[in-house]
């Protein structure tokens, strides 16, 4: 069920927050030694709000959409006094002792923390396999990964462990595995929600959003989580109210642009032909599609790969094994236990990036790498602004592929790294943009249609995707996932 | 061969906000170990910084005062390197855009005036303490500290002795005091040097290779440093040694440097723009807001004390070296001390009793020596004994008259107890009375210095001498 | 862009890791492609373009200079492996 149904009934009283909350601990029970979605669980605590929640209710106070909603969170976001692990042994045992912004805004919505969810170690990589505990499966197929690195919150709600849930998208970590699983994953405009309690991967890079079931849900969660936060100076003073305003609107005059880049090689014939059927959808409710040119697409990922790495590299200097997290037993000196620590505590794939991060930035490569990487930001960004001058949005594939066998490409980090190929831009221009799900492959696997919008336009690509969620076959189809 | 020394240095001064650069914990100094500390500014992960308005304007006023540009646009950078008290293992900084650039000051040596370029002045957080564990076993780490804001001001290499690096450092201590940027006190680390020092032949125009020596945090050990490393590279090519870039430890106990070389290794800070951190931007008109309200600089106080209180420019001068002492004698005269006085008592007893105690200021407010003056001018008490006085209060804080009554050292005007001493005296120095009897008068100025020292300074001279006379002319 | 072996154990040093001989190697040949593909960046002309440092062109912002309570000292060390007396231990530093 969505938010919007479940709010029905909790408000009715039809539904008992305890008896939900208790309701949703059953399904994970049930299911998640199967998808192995989440790190760890807060039941105690959990029950505990859930009775405070229904007072709240029974006496009609602070009432708000996301009231009594059992949610969950991505790993890296800090929770108070409970683990935050980032899906790293670096960070096994680490409590934070302070919550993040978005914890306490959603704390204040009255929605409930279930648990928090398994990732891609420091929310690298693209499949959740790099995450020290244990390997996400996909709800469509548990021997297929569920994308990433927001794979434990996107097979969470694919699988209805939790009614919605909170990801972080780098460089399309929420959207490829919404895409994976079949899931609406909303990544919103740099600084709309605040990052203070966001374990930073790239600083100018990461944003966290909602993963929800409806293009509706994603709205809602918004709501509770945007908006300026003194902590956080990157976030922004626009003050939205309801990103859901548009949803109901007109999309007669709506133009959309497909990146011709977007649709050319590299992408599986299945995913194409699932995305073209979207556009004819599209077309058919009379809204304009036009092909246009991405030229800088095919450079965005080599931008993204240099940009993140080396922001990476300096934010994950500060794990040394002194102030928190691993600690190596096995020094006998500073530099050692520094070394030991780092080496010992971080996976492969984030010991790879903090690599090409600190070259990328170190003495005599500074130029030729992060300087000119920075540059192709700028004329990616202008490259969209150009074409935010004519079109409302620009839709094409979340993703090259839909979801692959656990163990297929992790051996190949560029090959991995070659399937962002169509997020990475977005964070690279720090643009909104939305996977909703669009069909099926062959292998009965969800495909995800990708719609990015001008900076800080969520309402119009909430609205552009809500008209397709109404529109097409696909809706209800979510109910077979396992 | 004749040597010339080029000195260039680098001057950390912590400023005087109430908050950290990036979080609102306090700056107070002297807390218990890693009271002062929150998620953000001991670099827990997920949090982020948030810039003190405070810090960018005691920088600009900084920079105003040291006559820099101050850019209109500046970031912040973030400059990578391990070490235990940087919790973030990097500073954040600035890099290619600091805040102020291209000032300069003007110092005096030997009553010479001479001008030091400033390179620029950034805006940077300090990092936490190191203590050794009381067991020897490890080292303990404090981060009260890390995260108080600094600012950086880096001088060009003109710098040509080590007296002129004092006084350039004094200078602009006296300078950033008065701005109100920092108290600058040196013995709690506010205010710390990097003395960056290479030796040339006299006449070579390329600049030797050069050393340098961090955290110097007294005048003292700055102008010994850089006098013992001149000497010291000076000997090395004389013995026909090359001079080796390297950062050197100043041992100020031992007098000695020592090669940090061992433990050093190449330095790549992979400097890059702090991402969490946005640009500054600066109008004419929000710097000028800044100049205007900017306080009472040491030239504009020398002005005010040679034409609107008469004193002698050497005065003038010296009174205004530090802002402590300059403070301390306005509170005097607002409160009614003839300058001159003032400025006498300032510039002998005190000036040698804080030199004595190393103090950085006077322990007592400025009125206090208003009342002293007002005792001497009254005859309550002697220009001797208010020395004394003087010396007294410094030590206890006390006020001066409390101090005259509890010593009881006012001037004796007690004519019967002083015509008993001078008795006392006229019967145990026959020799000089009959020497004054005989015609000698000057023979009285010993006998009155007698009775001076038996009443223990305080009897009045006047009276003393009246009575002697009279007395001795009965003799007659 | 060669990557060496030199070059793998210069960078590792700054970035405080180690690797074996054996990840040394596969890492300089990894490094070695994703760094050749990021070549292709070349082929931009970036003259004059000046480097997107903040995707959103935001300045100046600040807090007030007003204190609030620290954290308790428990809270800050609870996550630290060794501490004493109060404060976060490390090796002996040797100066
Ligand atoms: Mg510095
Ligand atoms: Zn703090």
């Amino acid at each position: 069920m969505t938010i919007e149904q479940l709010h029905g009934k909790l408000i009715s009283k039809e539904i008992k927050v305890e008896e939900l909350v208790h309701q949703y601990y059953e399904k994970i029970e049930a299911k998640d030694k199967d998808i192995s979605a989440y790190i760890s669980l807060c039941k105690d605590n959990a029950m505990k709000n859930a009775v405070l929640i229904q007072e709240r209710i029974n006496q009609n106070k602070d009432i708000t959409p996301l009231t009594g909603i059992p949610m969950a969170i991505k790993d890296n976001m800090c929770t108070k006094d409970s683990k935050t692990t980032c899906g790293s042994k670096m960070l096994e045992n680490f409590e934070p002792p302070y919550n993040a912004t978005v914890v306490e805004k959603l704390e204040s919505s009255g929605s409930i923390l279930l648990g928090k969810l398994n990732m891609d170690e420091f929310a690298m990589g693209g499949s959740t396999e790099n995450s020290a505990f244990k390997k996400t499966k996909n709800p469509y197929d548990l021997s297929r990964v569920p994308g990433g690195s927001s794979g434990g919150s996107a097979a969470c709600v694919a699988a209805d462990m939790a009614v919605f849930t909170l990801g972080s998208d780098t460089g399309g970590s929420i959207r490829q595995p919404a895409s994976f699983c079949g899931v609406v994953g909303l990544k919103p405009t740099y600084g709309t929600i605040s990052r203070y309690g966001l374990v930073a991967f790239a600083s100018s890079l990461d944003q966290i959003g909602p993963i929800t079931k409806t293009v509706t849900d994603a709205g809602l969660v918004l709501n509770a989580t945007a908006g300026k936060d003194k902590y956080d100076s990157t976030s922004s003073e626009r003050n939205i109210a309801d990103y859901n305003e548009y949803l109901k609107k007109d999309i007669k005059n709506i133009k959309l642009a497909v990146p011709r880049q977007y649709l050319a090689s590299g992408i599986s014939a299945e995913v194409k032909d699932s995305i073209l059927n979207a556009i004819n959808e599209y077309e058919k409710m009379g809204i304009v599609c036009e092909y246009v040119d991405l030229k800088l697409a095919d450079y965005a990922i080599a931008a993204y790969y240099i940009i993140s790495s080396a922001e990476a590299s300096s934010n994950l200097a500060r794990y040394d094994g002194i102030k928190y997290g691993y600690h190596s037993e096995n020094y006998t000196n500073l530099i050692e236990l520094y070394k030991n620590s780092r080496s010992e505590g971080f996976g492969a794939e984030v010991k790879r990036r903090i690599m090409l991060g600190t070259y990328a930035l170190s003495s005599g490569y500074y130029d030729a790498y992060y300087k000119k990487a920075l540059q192709v930001r700028t004329l990616i960004k202008n490259e969209f602004d150009k074409i935010f001058e004519t079109y409302d949005g620009i839709i094409g594939p979340t993703a090259p592929t839909t979801a692959y066998k656990i163990g297929e490409k992790s051996e190949d980090p560029l090959e991995m790294y070659l399937g962002d190929v169509y997020t990475v831009s977005v964070n690279i221009a720090g643009l909104p943009a939305i996977s909703i799900p669009c069909g099926f492959d062959s292998h009965h696997l969800p495909v995800g249609l990708q719609i990015i919008g001008k900076a800080f336009d969520e309402r119009k690509i909430l609205q552009i995707a809500y008209a397709y969620e109404q529109q097409s076959s696909f809706q209800g189809l979510i109910k077979e996932a396992k | 061969m004749e040597y010339e020394v080029v000195i260039g240095l680098e001057i950390h001064v912590e400023l005087a906000t109430e908050t950290k650069i990036f979080c609102d914990c306090t700056t107070a100094f002297g807390g218990e170990v890693n009271t002062h500390c929150c998620p953000i500014c001991t670099g827990m992960p997920g949090t982020l910084p948030v810039m003190n308005e405070k810090v960018v304007e005691y920088a600009i006023r900084a920079g105003i005062a040291l006559n820099c540009e101050i850019a209109h646009f500046s970031k912040m950078d973030r400059k990578n390197y391990f070490y235990p008290d940087l919790p973030k293992a990097y500073q954040v900084s600035q890099f290619d855009l600091p805040l102020c650039k291209n000032g300069y000051v003007d110092i005096e040596v030997d009553g010479k005036i001479k001008r030091i370029g400033i390179t620029r002045i950034h805006m940077e957080e300090d990092a936490g303490k190191l203590i050794h564990d009381q067991w020897g076993t490890g080292s303990l780490i404090d981060y009260n500290r890390c995260g108080v804001p600094l600012i950086e001001i880096v001088s060009e290499p003109d710098i040509r002795s080590a007296e002129e690096a004092k006084a350039y450092v004094e200078k602009v201590r006296s300078i950033i005091q008065y701005i109100g940027a920092s108290d600058c006190k040196m013995q709690e680390g506010s205010l710390r040097a990097d003395v960056n020092l290479s030796v040339r032949p006299i006449g070579q125009e390329k600049f030797g290779t050069r050393t340098e020596m961090k955290n110097l945090n007294s005048f003292k050990s700055i102008l010994r440093a850089a006098e013992h490393e001149q000497r010291r590279q000076i000997s090395e090519i004389e013995h026909g040694n090359i001079i080796v870039q390297e950062t050197r430890r100043w041992d100020d106990t031992k007098g000695k440097s020592y090669s940090m070389r061992s433990k050093e290794e190449a330095h790549d800070y992979r400097y890059f723009p702090e991402p969490d951190l946005v640009p500054i931007e600066l109008t004419d008109e929000q710097i000028s807001k800044i100049r205007k309200e900017l306080p009472e600089l040491p030239e504009d106080r020398v002005n005010k004390y040679i034409n609107d209180y008469q004193l002698p420019e050497y005065d003038a001068k010296l009174l205004t070296v530090s802002k402590n002492i300059s403070d301390f004698f306005e509170q005097a005269v607002t409160s009614g001390a003839n300058p001159k006085k003032a400025s006498n008592y300032i510039m002998g007893d005190l000036m040698k009793l804080m030199n004595q105690y190393d103090d950085e200021a006077i322990p007592f407010d400025g009125d206090k020596l208003a009342k002293l003056i007002s005792l001497v001018e009254a005859g309550t008490i002697s220009q001797n004994i208010a020395s004394k006085v003087l010396s007294m209060m410094y030590e206890t804080r006390k006020d001066p008259a409390a101090i005259v009554k509890e010593e009881n050292l006012a001037v004796v005007n007690d004519e019967s107890a002083l015509s008993e001493m001078i008795e006392n005296i006229i019967a145990q120095h026959t020799k000089s009375v009959n020497d004054y009897l005989g015609g000698n008068t000057k023979a009285i100025g010993f006998l009155i210095g007698q009775v001076m020292q038996k009443s223990k300074g305080k009897g009045n001279p006047q009276m003393i001498s009246r009575l002697l006379e009279e007395k001795l002319n009965k003799l007659k | 862009m060669k990557i060496t072996k030199h070059t793998v154990d210069y960078v590792a040093n700054l970035a405080r890791l180690n690797f074996n001989d054996e990840e040394a190697l596969k890492l300089s040949a990894q490094m070695e492609d994703i760094l050749a593909y990021m070549d292709k960046l070349n082929s931009l002309n970036t003259e004059n373009v000046i480097p997107m440092e903040h995707v959103k062109p935001v300045s100046n912002i600040f807090r007030k200079d007003m204190v609030s309570p620290s954290f308790d000292r428990e809270q800050i060390l609870r996550n630290a492996p060794v501490k004493e007396d109060g404060a976060f231990k490390v090796p002996k530093i040797v100066e």
